[in-house]
């Protein structure tokens, strides 16, 4: 336990400090020490969105089940634009972004009316309409059959040719979106703002009695969150090169709930540890058994009973102890 | 009589060969609307008792939902799961007894036993520890649940068929309607009424109504809450457990039941408002109505229906028809 402890303490000192160029730089590292590209391929992009999610869930302290709305309506927005009318990915990505920040922000008008656990079953009900509607949208969505033929396989940067095919050029090219991603959350928890969403989690009431916008804050956060949801969507449907209408699904909003919980949420680090740590046991135990879920759920109520604060939280408390 | 004959052969062979539509276009046409008239006066009413069949299951899974809200504030994500759960205990008892009254009894017993073992080994360690510990517990627990009856039962849904004297159709004024929807709402009646019975005329549900209040107050006067709770966690998933049986032969017996309903049962939850059990009854009902003529006019926003419903009352009541403010702070 003691050499474990002045193994893990420099590390821990260094992530504590800079957590956004610690998870940058990890995050840089990992496919050289991972041989399943792919996997990390998946890891950074759900990564990326449980560290969407966390803004809502981890810093704002709203739980919300409907994440999938941002994430797929950004895969489909990007999606749509790229097999369809065959525009430029860089615009592509971008409206997959604003769509989703669209979404959030009629979800959130809508859901912000609630109060306290109104909320979870609010947003999970309105992304099962926004289900419905990309499911009914069948000419521009391709309905059940998903949404095929958006190819993006070189990427021209001037002299530079990406070869999006191979996947570790992939992972370095979504790796770019990512950082700045990471670094836009960083910059905004260390924020005025951020401390604003942090008193409301701690103590809304008292945040309100400061003078604090609380409903308008919430809204903003909420936006910024599905932003970057959408973002790790639009990103994830030029890595599958096809949008799944299960992106959308209920089961979708519990996986990256579970994502954050497994690492810690209100951690910068967890929501990365966990998406890997989740897909991790996916793809071990879907070698093994078809019944992956019942080896999910159970870890996730043991975590739930016995480790609150993740695997990253409980990390961090007993090294702050 | 006579007139009418001659002039329309001479309609006829005024137009030889031609097609001499315009007068009996007219009659046809005019008959048409008559019977469309009078159906749609039969459709409309059929539709509505439709809606109430429909609502009826809304009604028994919001109820309880809200039950276990209002008193033990555990928002239970497993409540569809339990909802699956007694459809297949339902396909198990019919496959061992060959009775459908038997499952009628067993089901909501052993769904609420599930339940009440639920409630002793996993969510009572959570009380006190925040309102969001429970739901995240629940959902993981849905998923399991899930897992283990496709284990059991296969991933392939079942056909659950309606008993025999259920089946069939009996005219109730409107037209014929099926026998086994009607079935469905007098069965809800009589459950409401019974669950009406117990919480306001007997002690226990003095017990449970004061709970709902001030749990801490009843604690003070000496009454052992956690039994209470026990007990309505169970009567909460037993019923969840009954509306699955209930609902098996119109919806079919599959593991993934559980996930739609849980969505609507939210949907009726925010309509009705959290925690009232008046709420939930008249979301059901009002939900089931409303999809139910969606689809008679337009079936392909069937799906919406619901969801905007929801939307209009979060706009002009957030708190439900039937809310209480401040209930979840």
């Amino acid at each position: 336990m003691k050499t474990k402890n002045t193994f893990q303490s420099p590390v821990l000192a260094f992530l504590g400090k800079q957590p956004a160029l610690a998870v940058m730089a990890l995050l840089a590292v990992f496919p050289l020490i991972f041989p399943f590209h792919s996997l990390a391929i998946n890891i950074l992009l759900f990564g990326l969105f449980a560290a969407g999610y966390n803004l809502t869930f981890g810093y704002t302290g709203k739980l919300s089940f409907g994440h999938a709305a941002f994430f797929g309506g950004g895969a489909y927005g990007c999606g749509i634009l790229i097999s369809q009318y065959a525009i430029a990915w860089p615009l592509a990505l971008g409206f997959g972004v604003v769509l989703a920040g669209l979404i959030a922000l009629l979800m959130g008008l809508l859901a912000m009316r609630t109060r306290g656990i109104y909320f979870a079953m609010v947003t999970l009900a309105l992304a099962q309409c926004v289900y419905f509607l990309f499911f009914q949208a069948n000419s521009l969505t391709g309905g059940d059959n998903g949404l095929r033929g958006v190819n993006v396989n070189t990427v021209n940067l001037g002299p530079l040719k990406l070869d999006l095919l191979n996947p570790l050029v992939k992972y370095y090219f979504m790796l770019v979106f990512v950082a700045i991603a990471i670094w836009l959350i960083n910059r905004i928890l260390n924020s005025a703002f951020g401390s604003i969403l942090e008193a409301l989690r701690e103590n809304e009431h008292r945040a309100r009695a400061c003078g604090i916008n609380v409903e308008g804050t919430r809204l903003l956060s909420l936006v910024i969150s599905g932003m970057v949801c959408g973002l790790a969507g639009a990103l994830n449907a030029i890595n599958l090169s096809t949008v799944s209408i299960d992106s959308l699904s209920y089961h979708t909003s519990g996986q990256v709930m579970m994502m954050t919980l497994l690492g810690g949420m209100g951690t910068f680090f967890g929501p990365f540890l966990g998406a890997g740590i989740f897909l991790g046991i996916e793809h071990v135990v879907t070698g093994i058994t078809e019944r992956w879920q019942l080896i999910v759920g159970v870890i996730f109520i043991i975590l739930v009973l016995f480790f609150p604060k993740g695997i990253w939280g409980t990390a961090l408390a007993r090294y702050k102890k | 009589m006579q007139r009418t004959r001659t002039s329309r052969l001479a309609f006829f062979t005024a137009h030889p060969g031609g097609r001499p539509p315009v007068r009996l276009c007219r009659v046809y046409q005019q008959k048409t609307i008559d019977s469309y008239m009078e159906l749609s006066f039969n459709l409309i009413a059929q539709q509505l008792v439709t809606g109430l069949a429909l609502g009826s299951i809304y009604v028994l899974v919001g109820v309880g939902l809200s039950l276990v809200f209002g008193l033990l504030t555990i928002v239970n994500f497993a409540h569809g799961a339990f909802f699956m759960v007694g459809a297949y205990v339902g396909v198990f008892v019919f496959a061992k007894t060959g009775n459908f009254w038997i499952c009628m009894v067993a089901v909501p017993l052993i769904t609420g036993a599930i339940g009440m073992l639920v409630e002793r080994v996993l969510v009572r360690p959570l009380y006190g520890r925040g309102i969001d510990y429970p739901l995240l517990l629940t959902f993981g627990l849905a998923y399991v649940m899930m897992d283990l009856t496709r284990m059991a039962f296969g991933v392939q849904g079942e056909p659950f068929e309606a008993p025999e004297a259920l089946q069939g159709a009996v005219d109730i004024g409107i037209g014929m309607f099926p026998l086994y929807r009607l079935f469905l709402i007098a069965v809800t009646s009589v459950i409401l009424f019974a669950l009406w019975l117990f919480l306001e005329k007997t002690r226990f549900g003095l017990i449970v109504r004061a709970g709902a209040r001030d749990p801490l107050v009843l604690r003070v006067l000496g009454i052992n809450v956690s039994t209470v709770w026990l007990a309505i966690f169970g009567v909460g998933t037993g019923i969840a457990g009954l509306a699955g049986l209930l609902a098996a032969p119109m919806r079919g017996v599959s593991p993934e039941m559980g996930v739609p309903i849980l969505i609507e049962a939210f949907v009726i939850t925010v309509v009705g408002g959290m925690g009232s059990l008046g709420g939930a009854i008249a979301a059901g009902l009002l939900v089931g109505v409303v999809v139910s003529f969606t689809t008679l006019f337009r079936p392909e926003l069937a799906e919406f229906s619901m969801f905007a419903l929801m939307a209009i009352t979060l706009i002009f009541k957030p708190n439900g028809l039937l809310g209480r403010k401040g209930l979840m702070g």
